[in-house]
C-alpha cells in the first residue's frame, strides 16, 4: 500500500478519533471544544485536497486490509470522483455545522455529548462514500442510522426528538436490513464483495435470475434512507433535532446516502426497465408529492423537509432514467442541492433562534430587521426555485431537459409534465419562505424581537451562499468534480459542459411555466391551503403509529399467552414434541430382527407386577391426598427394589430401598408444612388432555424398553466383567464401575448431592430471612396453609413417644455397623460408600425423629456442611493422588494387606474415594433434614431438650425423693 | 499432562472450601473465589494454546481405555467453551462482588464454583453419560444460584426452571437407555463407530434415541417449542446470575454441535437427516419467539431474556445446517451473543437497582444517567447485531452461510425480520428508560440522590462490551481459529482416531 492509501485510512479515522476530543474538551469550555472538534475535520479535508487533483485526473487511490476473509469482508476503501465529491461535502459542510453549531446550542445543552456524535456521524458517513467493500459499506450504512437515532433524539427531554429518533431508526434500520439481504445476493452473484470487483460485473448480475430480488432490497435500503414515497415520513419527524442536525444530516449528507448508493451501483444494476420503473416512477411521485406538502407546510422546518424529500425525489428519479446526460444531471444537482438547502436550513435556524418560531404564519417583514439573515435565505430560496444566475437554475434546467424526452411507459407527456409540476410547486414553496417570512409588513407580535445573528451563526450559510451564485455565475467552476463525479457513476468518459444558457430548448419553457405558474400558485395560495386543510389526507405518522403500536400489542399478546408461567402446559408440549419427534425418527426406519424371546411369568413375579401397576394407578387416583400417594410411592419403590433383585442387580436392589426410604422419610417431614390435600386446580377437560398425553407417553416409554429388550447387542459391559478383578481390584463389578471405571461419573454425582443439600439450605436461609418467616412466626399473618399444616402436630401430644426413643436408640449401634460393613464389602460384595451412607443417614435421621431435632443436634460434633466439604474434598484428592504416580485422575491402586489376626484383605485407593461418597451422601441428607427443622422452630414449634416427652426415669427419682 | 482435567477438579475443590472452611467469612470467600476463577482463566488460556496446534488431546479417567472408561476430549472447540467460560465467570464474578449481589444469600460464591465445573465438565467430556452427570452438576448448580437472593417471584420461576430441566434429565435418561441398547456404548467417537455399522432400515431405535437427545439438547438450549423456561428464569434471576447463564444455553448448542456432528451426523446414514431436519425450524421460530418477545416486553429483564432467546435461534440456525462454513458463523456468533447477553443483564443490573424496579416506563432519571445510558446503547447495539460491535459480523456470517435453496428464505427473513423487532423494542426500552426519564421534573422535596455506580462496579459491564468490540476488530484472527475449529468438528475420523486409537495418552 502506498502514502495515499495510507491518507485513505487516515482520513477513515480520523473522524472516529477525533470523536473523544469533544466528550474531554468541553470541560475547557464551549470555544475550545468546538475548535478541537474541527481538528479532526479539517486535518481529513487537508489529506483530501492532497489526493483531490490525482481523482481529478480519473485516478482511483485504494487502499485494503484484510477483516473477515471467511466472509469476503476487508477494510479496504477507494477514492474515486463520486466519491472525492461526497467525502469533500461531507467534511466541508461537517466543518462549516461545527462552526454553526457552536453559536446555535444553547448554554444548557451538553456541547460535548452533541459534537461527539457528530463526529461519529461523519465518520460513518464518509466511510459509506469510500467503501470499497459493499459489507463494509453496511457497517458504515448502519452506523449513520444509530448516529443519526442519537442525534435525533439529542434533546432528550422533548418527545418530539424521541419519537422522530425511534422512527428514523425503525424506518431506516428496516432498510438497512433489506439491503443486508440485497448486498449479500449481489455479492454472491457477482462472486466478490469488493465494489470495484462488482462494478465490473454488472452484465453478469443484470442477467442473473437474483438481479430482481437484489435490486428490490438494495433499493429498499436506499429509498428508506434517502425519504423516498412511501418511506418518506420519517425525515419531517427528524427535524425535532437540533437545527445543525438538520442542516447536516437530514438535508445536506444523511438523506443523499441512498441517492449515493444508486449512483454507486449505477453500472451494475442501472439500465434495465425494472430499475427504470422502479427508480423513475418512485423518484418522480416523490417529487411531486414532497413538493405539494412542502407548499403547506407552517413550520419551516417542516417546509424545508418536503422541500428536501421533493429533490431526493428529483434526483432519484434522475438515477432512474439511466441515460449517462441524466446522471451527469444528478450528480451536479447533488452537489447544488447542498449548497443552498444547507444554507437554507441554517437560515431557518437564525430564524428560530432569533424570533423563538418556526412559525410561517407568525413571521414576516423580517427582512428590515435581519438583512443579512434575508440576503441570505433569499438567494438560496431563489436558488431552490430554480432562478436563473443561480446554481440550482443549472441543475434543474438539465434535470427538465432530461424528464422533457423520457417515455414512461410509451406515454411521452407524463413524466415531462409531472416534472414540470413538481418544478412549479417548488418555485411556490421557494416564493413562499421569501415572501411569507422575509417580505411583507414588520409585525410587532414576534415571540421575541429579532435581529440579525452575531457573525459565528451566518458565517456558515453566508459561505455557502456565495458557492450558490460562484457556480451560478460560473458553472464551469464546478465542471471538473462534476466530470469526475458523472464519470465514476456512469463509468464512461464523459466531458459535460455545465453553462446557462442552452438555447430555447424544451427545458427552458418548462421552466419559465414553472417560475410563473409557481409565482401564481403563491398567490392563490389562501384558497388552496383551505382545500388542502379540508382534504382527507392520510396522515403518515398516525398510521406509522398505529402499526407499531398493532405490532406490538400483537407481540405482547403472542408472548404473554405462550409464556403464562404455567408449567403444567409447559410440560405438556414438550412431552408431546418428545414423543412426536420419536414416533417420527422412530417410523423413518424399522426394528432388526428380535433376538431374544419372551421369558416365563412366575406367579410371584406377577403379583409384584400387579402390585405395581395398582400402586401406580392408586397415586394418580388419590395423589390428592399426600400422605396416602406418599405411603404408594413407597410401595412402588419398594417393587422396583424387589424387581432389581429379581433382575440379578443386588446393588441396584440395596441402592433403591435406601434411596427409597430416606426421600420418604425426608417427604414425610416436608408434607408436615404442607397442606394434606392437594385442591383441584384444572378443570375435567385438562385433566383427560393431561391424562391422554401421559399415557401416550408412558406407552412409548414402555414401547421403547420391549423393544430394545428382546433385543441382543454387543455392549462395554464384557470388558468391565473382564478387568474388574485385575484393573480394578474388586469382584464387584457393580461397585468396580462406580469407583473405577467411571469414578468420574460418581464423583459428579456426590457433588450433585452436595449441592442439591446446599441449595435447599440456602433456600430455607433466604426463605427465612424474608417475609415467610414472619409469616411462620406472627400467628395472626400466619397463612392458612401453614395453619392446616401444624393444626396436624397438635393432634399427638407425645411427640417422641418412649418406645420410639428406646428402639432407635438400640437400634443406632447396629445400623452404623450395618453401614461400615457395607461400606467395607463394597468393592467385592454388593454395597459401598453410597447405600452405606444412606443407612447410616438412616440411622440418624430416626434419632431426630424419634427424640427430637434439639436434643439430636446438641449431640451433635461435627457440622454437615463439613462432611459434604470432606467427601468432596476426599474424593477429590483420592483422584488427583494419582498424579503423583504420574497416571491419570482417578487412577485406582489397590494392594493386599496381612495384618494378624484377621485375614489378608485389600486396601485400594478406590475404597478411599468410596469414603468421600460415603461423607459427601450422608451430609447432604443431613443437610437437608437439618434445613427443614430449621421451618420448623420457626414456625414456632417447642424445642425439646429432654429425650423422651415422658421419661420414665424422672418418674423413679421423683418417687425416691418422696420416700 | 493433568491440564485438562483443571477446568473440572480445580472449580471442584475450591468450591467445598468455600463453602465449608470460609462459609462465615464473605471477604475470604470472595478471595478464595476470585482466585479459582483467575487461575482457571490461566488453564482455559493455556488449553485453547494447547488445542490451536489441532491435535485432539484425549485424557482417560482411571487410565482406562476408551469406550470402555471415560475420556476427557480437548480440542479447538472444547477449549474455545472452556476460555468463554472462564473469561465471562470472571467478569460476572467481579460483577457480583462490587454490587454485592453474592452476600444476598448464602453460598454464592460455592455454588458459582461447582457451576463452573459443571460447565467445563460438560464441554470437555467425550461421553454422553458423563455429559449427563456434569448436565446435573450444573443444573443443580445454577438452581440454587437461580433462587439466590431468594424472593417469591425468583423462587416461582426457579421452580418452573428446575422442573423443566428436570424433565429434559429424565428424557436425557430415557435417550441414553435406549442409546446403550441400540449401540452398546457411551462413547461419543465409538457411538459414531458403531452407529455407522448399523443398517439403515434396522435403525429405529438409534433414531429414537438421537432425536430424544436432541430435544434435550434443544431444552437446554431453549428453542421453541421447548424455550418457555428460559424467558422467566431469566428474567427473575440476579442479574448476574442471568448473565452467568449467557453460557448456559450454549452448553445445549454445544452438546448438539458435538454429538449430533460426531454421533448422528452428516456420513452416519441412519441418523444424519434427524437433527438437521427438525433443528432448522424449530430455531426459526426461536427467533421469532425472541422478537415478539422483545418487542411486547413491559419489563427490562424480560426483555433481554427474550433478546437472548432470540439469538438462540440465530446461533441454531447456523447449527443446524450442519456445515463446516455454517458452523464458523455459528462459532462466531455462539462467542458473542455470549458477552452480548451477560453485558445487557450486567448493564440492566446496574440502572434497575438504582431505579427500583425494570418496567419499562419513565421514572426520575437517576445518577449516571447518561453513563448507564450509554453502557445500554452499547449492549443493545451488540445484542441487536448492529455494527461497529461483533453481532454485526456474527450476524453477516450466518446469513452468508445459509444460502441453501429450501433454508435461505426463511433464515433470512427471520433473521432480519428479526432484527428489526429486535432494534425497534431495544430503541422503545433505551429511549422510555434513559430519555424520557429526563423530562421528568424532581420532585419538590429531593429525594437523595442515587448511589452512583463505582469502578468495579461499571468495570464488568465495559469489559463486556469490549469484549463486543475485541472480537469485532480482531474478527481475523478470531475467525481463523474458529473456522479451523469448524473443520476438525467436521473431522470424525480424526476425532474418532484420537479417542478410540492409540491418541495421545493422558
Amino acid at each position: 500500500m502506498n502514502d495515499q492509501g495510507h491518507f485513505l485510512f487516515l482520513i477513515s479515522l480520523l473522524p472516529f478519533l477525533g470523536a473523544v476530543i469533544p466528550g474531554i474538551m468541553i470541560r475547557a469550555g464551549r470555544n475550545a471544544c468546538a475548535s478541537f472538534t474541527a481538528v479532526p475535520t479539517v486535518l481529513a479535508l487537508i489529506l483530501l485536497m492532497i489526493l483531490a487533483p490525482d481523482v481529478l485526473r480519473g485516478e482511483v487511490i485504494t487502499a485494503e486490509v484484510m477483516w473477515l476473509p471467511q466472509l469476503g469482508l476487508s477494510v479496504s476503501f477507494f477514492l474515486d470522483g463520486l466519491g472525492l465529491m461526497f467525502a469533500a461535502m461531507i467534511l466541508g459542510v461537517g466543518l462549516l455545522i461545527t462552526l454553526y453549531a457552536r453559536f446555535y446550542l444553547s448554554g444548557d445543552d451538553p456541547m460535548g455529548q452533541f459534537y461527539t456524535y457528530l463526529l461519529m456521524f461523519q465518520g460513518a458517513m464518509l466511510g459509506i462514500v469510500i467503501s470499497d467493500n459493499i459489507l463494509l459499506l453496511l457497517i458504515f450504512w448502519e452506523l449513520t442510522s444509530l448516529s443519526s437515532f442519537l442525534l435525533i433524539g439529542y434533546w432528550k427531554h422533548l418527545p418530539e426528538g424521541r419519537q422522530g429518533a425511534r422512527m428514523a431508526l425503525a424506518v431506516t434500520g428496516a432498510g438497512g436490513l433489506a439491503m443486508i439481504g440485497g448486498m449479500l445476493i449481489l455479492g454472491h452473484v457477482a462472486g466478490s464483495y469488493k465494489l470495484t470487483d462488482i462494478l465490473q460485473a454488472g452484465e453478469a448480475i443484470r442477467a442473473s435470475e437474483w438481479y430482481l430480488p437484489a435490486l428490490i432490497l438494495i433499493l429498499l435500503g436506499a429509498f428508506t434512507k434517502s425519504a423516498q414515497f412511501p418511506f418518506h415520513f420519517w425525515l419531517p419527524h427528524a427535524m425535532a433535532a437540533p437545527t445543525p442536525v438538520s442542516a447536516y444530516l437530514h438535508s445536506a449528507t444523511m438523506v443523499k446516502a441512498g441517492v449515493f448508493l444508486m449512483a454507486r451501483m449505477w453500472p451494475v444494476l442501472a439500465g434495465t426497465d425494472a430499475w427504470f420503473y422502479i427508480v423513475a416512477t418512485t423518484g418522480l411521485v416523490t417529487m411531486v408529492l414532497g413538493a405539494l406538502i412542502a407548499l403547506f407546510k407552517d413550520d419551516l422546518k417542516a417546509l424545508l423537509a418536503f422541500s428536501t424529500v421533493s429533490h431526493l425525489g428529483l434526483l432519484t428519479m434522475l438515477l432512474g432514467f439511466g441515460t449517462e446526460a441524466a446522471a451527469v444531471a444528478a450528480v451536479f444537482h447533488i452537489l447544488n442541492h447542498l449548497t443552498f438547502k444547507a444554507a437554507l436550513f441554517m437560515t431557518v435556524g437564525i430564524v428560530d433562534h432569533e424570533t423563538h418560531t418556526r412559525d410561517i404564519s407568525r413571521l414576516g417583514g423580517l427582512r428590515h430587521l435581519m438583512p443579512i439573515t434575508f440576503a441570505i435565505g433569499t438567494i438560496a430560496a431563489l436558488s431552490m426555485a430554480g432562478i436563473p444566475l443561480l446554481n440550482g437554475f443549472l441543475s434543474k434546467e438539465m434535470m427538465l431537459e432530461e424528464a422533457s424526452h423520457t417515455y414512461w411507459a410509451g406515454s411521452t407527456w407524463a413524466v415531462p409534465v409531472l416534472a414540470t409540476l413538481g418544478a412549479l410547486l417548488s418555485v411556490a414553496y421557494s416564493f413562499r419562505f421569501i415572501g411569507h417570512v422575509f417580505l411583507g409588513p414588520v409585525r410587532d407580535d414576534y415571540p421575541h424581537k429579532p435581529h440579525d445573528p452575531p457573525m459565528g451563526l451566518w458565517a456558515a450559510p453566508a459561505l455557502l451562499t456565495v458557492l450558490v451564485v460562484v457556480i451560478g455565475v460560473a458553472p464551469f467552476l464546478a465542471e471538473g468534480i462534476v466530470t469526475a463525479a458523472a464519470n465514476a457513476v456512469t463509468g464512461a468518459d464523459l466531458h459535460p459542459h455545465l453553462k446557462i444558457w442552452h438555447g430555447a430548448t424544451p427545458a427552458l419553457w418548462m421552466s419559465i411555466i414553472a417560475v410563473l405558474g409557481g409565482g401564481a400558485l403563491l398567490g392563490l395560495h389562501k384558497p388552496f391551503l383551505s382545500a388542502w386543510e379540508a382534504a382527507p389526507r392520510p396522515e403518515a405518522k398516525a398510521i406509522f403509529d398505529r402499526l407499531l403500536a398493532a405490532i406490538i400489542a400483537l407481540s405482547r399478546g403472542i408472548t404473554e399467552i405462550a409464556h403464562n408461567g404455567a408449567i403444567s402446559r409447559y410440560l405438556a408440549v414438550f412431552v408431546v414434541t418428545s414423543v412426536a419427534l420419536g414416533w417420527i425418527a422412530y417410523s423413518g426406519s424399522a426394528l432388526s430382527a428380535p433376538t431374544r424371546g419372551l421369558l416365563p411369568v412366575p406367579a410371584v413375579i406377577g403379583i409384584g407386577w400387579l402390585m405395581l401397576i395398582v400402586a401406580s394407578v392408586a397415586v394418580v387416583i388419590l395423589h390428592r391426598d399426600r400422605f396416602t400417594s406418599l405411603v404408594l410411592i413407597g410401595i412402588i419403590g419398594l417393587t422396583i427394589s424387589a424387581g432389581f433383585a429379581y433382575l440379578s442387580a443386588p446393588d441396584l436392589a440395596l441402592t433403591q430401598i435406601s434411596v427409597e426410604t430416606v426421600t420418604i422419610m425426608l417427604l414425610l417431614l416436608a408434607l408436615h408444612f404442607l397442606p394434606k390435600t392437594t385442591p383441584v386446580e384444572s378443570s375435567v377437560l385438562r385433566r383427560v388432555r393431561d391424562g391422554v398425553i401421559a399415557v401416550v407417553a408412558g406407552g412409548g416409554v414402555g414401547a421403547l424398553a420391549y423393544a430394545f429388550m428382546l433385543r441382543d447387542i454387543s455392549t462395554i459391559s464384557q470388558f468391565h466383567l473382564d478387568n474388574s478383578y485385575e484393573g480394578g481390584g474388586g469382584t464387584n463389578v457393580v461397585n468396580v464401575i462406580l469407583v473405577d471405571f467411571r469414578g468420574y461419573d460418581t464423583y459428579g454425582e456426590i457433588i450433585v448431592l452436595g449441592i442439591a443439600g446446599m441449595v435447599i439450605y440456602a433456600l430455607v436461609q433466604t426463605l427465612l430471612a424474608g417475609p415467610v418467616a414472619r409469616k411462620l412466626r406472627g400467628g395472626g399473618a400466619m397463612s392458612e396453609v401453614l395453619r392446616e399444616g401444624l393444626a396436624v402436630t397438635h393432634l399427638s401430644r407425645d411427640r417422641h413417644p418412649l418406645m420410639m426413643v428406646v428402639v432407635t436408640r438400640v437400634l443406632m449401634p447396629i445400623a452404623i455397623v450395618v453401614g461400615a460393613y457395607i461400606f467395607l464389602r463394597g468393592h467385592n460384595e454388593p454395597g459401598g460408600g453410597f447405600v452405606a451412607g444412606l443407612v447410616v443417614a438412616i440411622a440418624l435421621l430416626m434419632q431426630y425423629m424419634a427424640s427430637g431435632f434439639a436434643w439430636t443436634q446438641a449431640r451433635k460434633r461435627i457440622e454437615y456442611h463439613t462432611l459434604i466439604g470432606f467427601g468432596v474434598i476426599i474424593a477429590g484428592l483420592t483422584g488427583a493422588g494419582a498424579w503423583l504416580s504420574g497416571t491419570p485422575f482417578l487412577t485406582s491402586a489397590y494392594t493386599y494387606v496381612h495384618l494378624p489376626p484377621i485375614e489378608e484383605f485389600e486396601l485400594a485407593t478406590a475404597m478411599l474415594f468410596d469414603l468421600g461418597v460415603f461423607l459427601t451422601v450422608l451430609g447432604a441428607v443431613m443437610l437437608m433434614l437439618y434445613s427443614l427443622s430449621r421451618i420448623a422452630r420457626h414456625a414456632g414449634e417447642t424445642v425439646n431438650v429432654e429425650a423422651m416427652d415422658y421419661d420414665p426415669a424422672d418418674r423413679v427419682t421423683e418417687r425416691g425423693a418422696e420416700t | 499432562m493433568h491440564w485438562i482435567i483443571l477446568p473440572v477438579v480445580m472449580p471442584a475443590l475450591f468450591a467445598p472450601i468455600i463453602g465449608f472452611v470460609m462459609r462465615h467469612d464473605i471477604s475470604m470467600a470472595r478471595i478464595a473465589s476470585v482466585t479459582g476463577t483467575v487461575l482457571l482463566l490461566g488453564v482455559a488460556v493455556g488449553l485453547a494454546m494447547m488445542a490451536a496446534g489441532g491435535e485432539t488431546f484425549v485424557y482417560r479417567l482411571g487410565d482406562w481405555p476408551a469406550p470402555f472408561g471415560i475420556v476427557l476430549v480437548l480440542d479447538r472447540l472444547s477449549a474455545l467453551m472452556v476460555l468463554l467460560t472462564a473469561t465471562l465467570a470472571l467478569i460476572v464474578l467481579i460483577h457480583a462482588i462490587a454490587t454485592g449481589w453474592d452476600a444476598r444469600g448464602k453460598h454464592f460464591h460455592t455454588l458459582f464454583q461447582f457451576q463452573l465445573m459443571g460447565i467445563c465438565g460438560a464441554f470437555l467430556t467425550g461421553d454422553v453419560f458423563n455429559l449427563f452427570v456434569f448436565f446435573e452438576v450444573l443444573l443443580i448448580a445454577s438452581y440454587g444460584l437461580m433462587i439466590h437472593a431468594g424472593g417469591r417471584d425468583r423462587v416461582r420461576a426457579g421452580l418452573q426452571y428446575v422442573v423443566m430441566n428436570l424433565a429434559g434429565s429424565t428424557l436425557f435418561l430415557f435417550a441414553l437407555g435406549t442409546l446403550y441398547a441400540s449401540t452398546g456404548t457411551l462413547n461419543i467417537a465409538d457411538m459414531a463407530r458403531v452407529i455407522a455399522t448399523i443398517p439403515a432400515e434396522e435403525a429405529a431405535l438409534v433414531r429414537v434415541a438421537a432425536i430424544l437427545l436432541m430435544i434435550v439438547f434443544a431444552v437446554k438450549a431453549a428453542l421453541f417449542p421447548v424455550q418457555f423456561w428460559l424467558p422467566a428464569t431469566y428474567a427473575n434471576a440476579s442479574a448476574p446470575v442471568a448473565a452467568l447463564f449467557a453460557i448456559m444455553t450454549k452448553v445445549g448448542a454445544y452438546a448438539i454441535l458435538r454429538v449430533h456432528t460426531i454421533s448422528f451426523g452428516p456420513g452416519i446414514a441412519p441418523t444424519e437427516d434427524l437433527a438437521a431436519t427438525w433443528l432448522f425450524p424449530a430455531a426459526i421460530v426461536t427467533i421469532a419467539v425472541g422478537a415478539f418477545g422483545v418487542l411486547g416486553a413491559r419489563r427490562l429483564m424480560p426483555l433481554i431474556a427474550f433478546s437472548v432467546l432470540g439469538s438462540m435461534g440465530t446461533l441454531m440456525a447456523a447449527v443446524a445446517a450442519f456445515s463446516p462454513d455454517a458452523t464458523m458463523a455459528a462459532l462466531y456468533y455462539l462467542v458473542h451473543s455470549t458477552f452480548a447477553a451477560a453485558c445487557l443483564f450486567l448493564v440492566a443490573d446496574l440502572v434497575v437497582s438504582r431505579r427500583g424496579g425494570d418496567g419499562l416506563r419513565p421514572v426520575l432519571a437517576t445518577a449516571q444517567n447518561g453513563l448507564f445510558a450509554a453502557l445500554f446503547f452499547g449492549a443493545a447495539v451488540g445484542m441487536a447485531g448492529m455494527p461497529p460491535l461483533s453481532g454485526f459480523l456474527g450476524k453477516l456470517l450466518i446469513l452468508d452461510a445459509l444460502r441453501e435453496p429450501g433454508i435461505m428464505a426463511w433464515a433470512w427473513s427471520a433473521i432480519l425480520i428479526g432484527s428489526l423487532l429486535t432494534i425497534v423494542g431495544f430503541a422503545r426500552a433505551g429511549s422510555i428508560l434513559f430519555w424520557s426519564s429526563t423530562a421528568i421534573e424532581a420532585p419538590l422535596v429531593a429525594k437523595p440522590e442515587t448511589r452512583k455506580a463505582g469502578a468495579w462496579e461499571l468495570a464488568p459491564a465495559m469489559v463486556a462490551i469490549g469484549m463486543l468490540g475485541l472480537l469485532a476488530v480482531f474478527a481475523l484472527p478470531v475467525s481463523g481459529y474458529l473456522e479451523d475449529t469448524a473443520q476438525q468438528i467436521f473431522d470424525r475420523a480424526g476425532y474418532m482416531a484420537a479417542v478410540l486409537g492409540t491418541g495421545t495418552g493422558g
